[in-house]
């Protein structure tokens, strides 16, 4: 199966400057989509999740358009072809 | 984002390092300290509580921990006065999984003594020392603080559960003492190993036994090099000096206007002679009278004097926070300190006159001197 996933800018130095990076694999969940993109770009992994393996307070992850915040978090499903989306949330001051 | 301007520091020029809530910048005179100039917005956006200059070895090398409230932090290093910096793929200070933490902040970078030239320590939030003995590349955990048995009774300030000071014994290679809000002064004697707290006579305002054993919400806290039993330190709520390396502290808070406040810088040759910004209290945190007053000592804290030549003294409602105020190595020493509404002045006299440097910088959470050698 494939998963797209588009990276924001500030996070493209860790992507080869790449705005979307299409990756291959079996993957069920969106952890597993995440572990994916994390072997084409590791450097992306500590930007997004914590060293416990969860995604940051103020990175927001979309499926397909989908908050995982209301459709499991990163046990959400994840179907072939899917488009994941990772942007900063709206904070800050 | 801003083009960062860059600076062409020169042996034996002086060097700044303000690390503010939307990034770093550097700026460099001559060892006269008159004129400066202003590099950076490093790391734009990305909050700079801890930096440091490391001139061991024959390095130039500038370090800081900008942290995204997006992207989490990691520690960045620049051997070219910030032209470039490095940006590890993998985050250099992480916590190990068995601790069940993560990293909120990097709050402090020390080098290490000079006999340890690839040793540098890191404090941070959740409360921890990370060391590396590579020069940066790998950093571990310091176990023994962080499965110190009074933890779980350390509470976290407004701040956040941060080690914040850090301070290598000049003369004693095995101790080394650090200070948490809220947890106190706690000082190991075996490199590290085990630790113990170290806060005997210093008052805890906010429980019910005013004299605990730990607990305490210490600011910063300062040690003579020239005379390590003398040591300073800012509590929340009391000014302190202690004459046996922090066993036991005394109240020295003698004619200022309050002993509530963050900063405190000790003079690099003088033991006797420090410098502090009093803040009016907990509840109202800036300066007293809407006057700029930084007091300083010359006589171990027995008297404190106002040293305002030069600083706005009416309206003048500001915050200089613990890692706001630093001192340089020069002769006469240089005083500097950045406020939260991101003024940064400078004193190239001790303290007797003072000048802006910047007005308009983003807030200054951090101050740090250095001499290019």
């Amino acid at each position: 199966m494939a998963v797209n996933f588009l990276i924001p800018g500030p996070l493209r130095e860790f992507a080869g400057n790449r705005s979307d990076v299409r990756t291959s694999g079996q993957a069920r969940s969106v952890n597993e989509a995440l572990a994916m993109l994390w072997r084409e770009c590791p450097g992306l992994r500590d930007r997004v999740v914590t060293e416990l393996g969860e995604v940051r307070p103020h990175v927001n992850i979309f499926v397909d358009g989908d908050s995982i915040r209301y459709i499991g978090g990163l046990e959400a499903p994840v179907r072939d072809g899917a488009e994941i989306v990772i942007l900063p949330a709206l904070s800050g001051g | 984002m801003p083009d960062a301007r860059h600076v062409s520091p020169k042996s034996g020029d002086a060097l700044l390092l303000v690390g503010t809530m939307k990034g770093l910048f550097l700026f460099r005179a001559d060892k006269g300290r008159a004129k400066w100039e202003m590099g950076g917005p490093y790391f734009p956006g990305f909050a700079v509580y801890a930096a440091a200059f490391d001139s061991r070895a024959g390095r130039h090398r500038l370090w800081a921990g900008p942290q995204s409230m997006h992207w989490g932090g990691v520690l960045r290093a620049s051997d070219d006065f910030g032209h470039t910096w490095t940006n590890p793929e993998e985050a250099n200070i992480k916590f190990p999984a068995e601790t069940g933490a993560a990293l909120k902040q990097i709050w402090q970078i020390v080098p290490g003594r000079d006999s340890e030239r690839d040793t540098l320590y890191a404090g941070v939030e959740p409360a921890a020392v990370f060391v590396s003995h590579d020069a940066g590349e790998t950093w571990s955990l310091n176990e023994g603080l962080w499965n110190h048995p009074q933890r779980p009774r350390w509470e976290p300030g407004g701040g956040g559960l941060c080690l914040h000071t850090i301070l290598l014994d000049p003369e004693r290679p095995g101790q080394m003492r650090i200070a948490v809000s809220t947890a106190g002064m706690y000082v190991t004697e075996d490199g590290g190993a085990t630790w113990r707290p170290s806060n005997k006579g210093v008052r805890a305002q906010f429980l019910p036994d005013k004299y605990p054993e730990f607990g305490q919400c210490v600011h910063k806290v300062v040690q003579s090099k020239q005379k390590p039993d003398r040591m300073f330190l800012q509590n929340h709520w009391g000014l302190y000096r202690s004459d046996d390396r922090g066993e036991s502290w005394t109240d020295v808070a003698n004619g200022v206007p309050s002993d509530f406040g963050f900063a405190i810088a000790a003079h690099p040759r003088n033991p006797d002679q420090a410098w502090i910004v009093p803040l009016e209290s907990d509840e109202f945190r800036c300066t007293p009278e809407g006057k700029l007053r930084v007091y300083a000592t010359r006589d171990g804290g027995q008297r404190w004097e106002a040293m305002t030549g030069g600083l706005p003294q009416s309206d003048a409602f500001e915050t200089v926070l613990r890692d706001g105020m630093a001192v340089d190595a020069f002769d006469p020493a240089g005083v500097f300190f950045g406020t939260r509404s991101g003024k940064l002045f400078g004193s190239a006299d001790e303290g007797r006159s003072w000048t802006s440097i910047a007005d308009g910088l983003p807030p200054i959470v951090a101050v740090k001197t250095a001499i290019v050698p």
